[in-house]
């Protein structure tokens, strides 16, 4: 049975898990810096200094950046499959990204300063969002499948342009634009509107999260249990793209979080949208610090792309998950 | 007595065409009304009418004395259950966890389920015979567990009026009589009023106190069981004959 009080104890644990993972990013890297000093120069009596520089001007706001990309990824994802009723739906199945990626390729295509290809990513990512909602629509209806398919659809032509692209760019391009499409933190930029987001994205979610356990189990249940489906349905698909869109704006489209980790959290606590929701956004964003530290430093100087390394830890542990499913019930 | 719903010249269409039409029907609390009539007949259309999941073509349907329409979704949710045809799972959960989404109209927005929610929750699965199965994952529930998880989450919800479609399929014969003595023992205990869907001809006239056959074409006729169900008009009504048999002072309808 649901209690507040396993909430809560889930949440602190991911809470800690979250700070340590930022901790870690701080204090790991190419040029090494004691943790006494870290600490001195986050409570700001550090003064200047190269080590104040790497760990305030970089590592601080890059790991910040990936904690909030990580959560919002997250949460999209446990909304899109709470909303396509599919546990195997990914806040890029409805075309987002895809969009985001046409936008933002065209910017470097073209050679546009980094403010372009932010610039583009959102515009994309909202232009893809704003046809599959327009469309998916259509007569009112709103039915799962025809979302599924217009935004599987709209996702493919995304594909298509991107291939596009990338086979007109000149090949000192390919390399930066292939980074993006597989995820990356080094242009981040400011953490702070993502955070921002982020948080708001959960607090706009928290109070109906109970509605979307009705909703995870079908329209009709839900109706019949006093839920307002339609609107619902609606805005958990605006907040739910809306959220990716500014994701992937940050860090380029970071596979893998979105998918996995709702379906981690909840292999390991169950589907109580209540504790799932704030879980999944504090593991996603914990784990995309800890793969974003690992990949700045596993093979350093050179960096990994973050999608790979999210990839990477996430496969042997969602695979051990699944294996030792409960048999037959849970606690 | 209560009027728990009524219908006023209701009229249900659905792909285009008019399956119930010029409908008045009311419901006390306490009574218990079968709906009979051939597959694809507006059965399910007019139970999901009554209950608010779709709009009337015409007419209006009116829930304890207020107009369904001008109740909030909320509200409509403590007046009455529905049990749908069929039950999907997406995702894993408890069988317990599946009782307790009937107090969702009952809570408020921050609460969390309490131990007399959880408490009236085991009652119901008590009730069905499913106590020892509370920690099962719903995946691993037989098509007719879930269907009796199904009715438990109805009576979990505790409304005053239960609208049921098929509530007997998938149940062995054995769980048919359980469900329908547990749904009367409700009627008679707590006045629960109650409209069923049914197929079964012989339990729909022990089990209900009115019927309303609904013959495909727009028109119904609605009566005391005792009164509307015979061979004529069920022969009429299912497109095949039938024939009353008399065993020991009660009667039953079989094939031909």
């Amino acid at each position: 049975m649901p209690t507040r009080r396993r909430a809560l104890l889930v949440i602190a644990v991911l809470l800690a898990a979250g700070l340590l993972s930022l901790a870690g990013a701080l204090l790991v890297g190419s040029y090494s810096i004691a943790p006494g000093e870290v600490l001195a120069r986050l409570v700001g009596n550090g003064g200047s200094g190269t080590g104040a520089d790497i760990v305030l001007g970089l590592r601080l706001p890059r790991a910040l950046a990936a904690f909030a990309c990580g959560a919002l990824l997250a949460l999209a994802g446990a909304l899109m499959q709470v909303l396509l009723r599919n546990p195997l739906a990914d806040p890029y199945v409805l075309g987002v990204s895809g969009g985001a990626a046409v936008g933002a390729l065209s910017a470097m295509l073209f050679s546009l300063p980094l403010i372009f290809v932010h610039g583009g990513a959102f515009a994309g990512a909202l232009a893809a969002m704003l046809t599959v909602f327009g469309l998916a629509r259509g007569d009112g209806s709103w039915t799962q499948s025809r979302l599924l398919l217009t935004g599987v659809i709209v996702a493919a032509g995304c594909g298509a342009g991107v291939a596009l692209i990338l086979s007109l760019a000149p090949e000192q391009k390919l390399h930066s634009m292939l980074f993006w499409l597989m995820g990356d933190l080094s242009h981040a930029g400011s953490p702070w509107p993502a955070l921002a987001v982020a948080a708001i994205g959960l607090a706009l979610v928290m109070p109906i999260a109970r509605d979307l356990n009705l909703l995870a189990r079908g329209d009709l249940v839900a109706s019949t249990l006093g839920v307002k489906v339609r609107s619902l349905r609606a805005a958990v698909y605006a907040l739910g793209s809306l959220l990716t869109a500014v994701a992937v704006t940050t860090t380029g489209s970071v596979g893998f979080i979105g998918l996995v980790v709702p379906h981690l959290v909840r292999l390991a606590i169950g589907n109580d949208q209540r504790v799932l929701l704030p879980a999944a956004t504090l593991a996603g964003g914990a784990l995309l610090v800890v793969a974003d530290t690992l990949a700045r430093t596993v093979i350093a100087p050179q960096q990994l792309p973050v999608g790979v390394l999210t990839a990477l830890l996430g496969v042997p542990v969602f695979l051990y998950l699944l294996s030792r499913q409960p048999k037959g019930g849970r606690e | 007595m209560s009027t728990l719903l009524e219908a006023r010249d209701l009229a249900a269409a659905i792909g285009g065409r008019t399956l119930v039409s010029c409908l008045d029907l009311k419901l006390d609390a306490g009574e218990r009304l079968a709906i009979l009539g051939r597959n694809g007949a507006g059965k399910t259309t007019l139970l999901h009418t009554l209950a608010g999941l779709r709009a009337p073509l015409a007419g209006d349907v009116s829930l304890c004395g207020e107009q369904l329409s001008a109740l909030a979704p909320r509200r409509v949710a403590q007046l009455r259950g529905v049990l749908l045809q069929q039950q999907i799972d997406a995702f894993p959960a408890s069988v317990l966890e599946t009782a307790l989404i009937g107090r969702h109209p009952w809570m408020e927005r921050w609460a969390w389920e309490s131990t007399a929610d959880a408490r009236t929750a085991r009652q119901a699965l008590a009730a069905v015979g499913l106590a020892e199965l509370e920690q099962r994952d719903v995946h691993t529930l037989s098509g007719g567990e879930r269907q009796r998880l199904a009715v438990a989450t109805l009576l979990t919800q505790a409304p005053r009026l239960a609208l049921l479609d098929e509530p007997l399929s998938h149940l062995d014969l054995n769980h048919q009589i359980a469900v329908l003595e547990l749904l009367a023992s409700r009627a008679r205990e707590s006045g629960m009023g109650m409209v069923m869907v049914m197929h079964d001809v012989n339990l729909a006239r022990r089990y209900a106190d009115r019927a309303l056959l609904l013959f495909g074409d727009g028109s119904a006729q609605c009566g005391p069981v005792a009164e509307v169900l015979d061979a004529p008009t069920l022969s009429r009504l299912y497109g095949h004959p039938l024939r009353r048999i008399d065993a020991g002072g009660s009667d039953y309808f079989i094939p031909e």
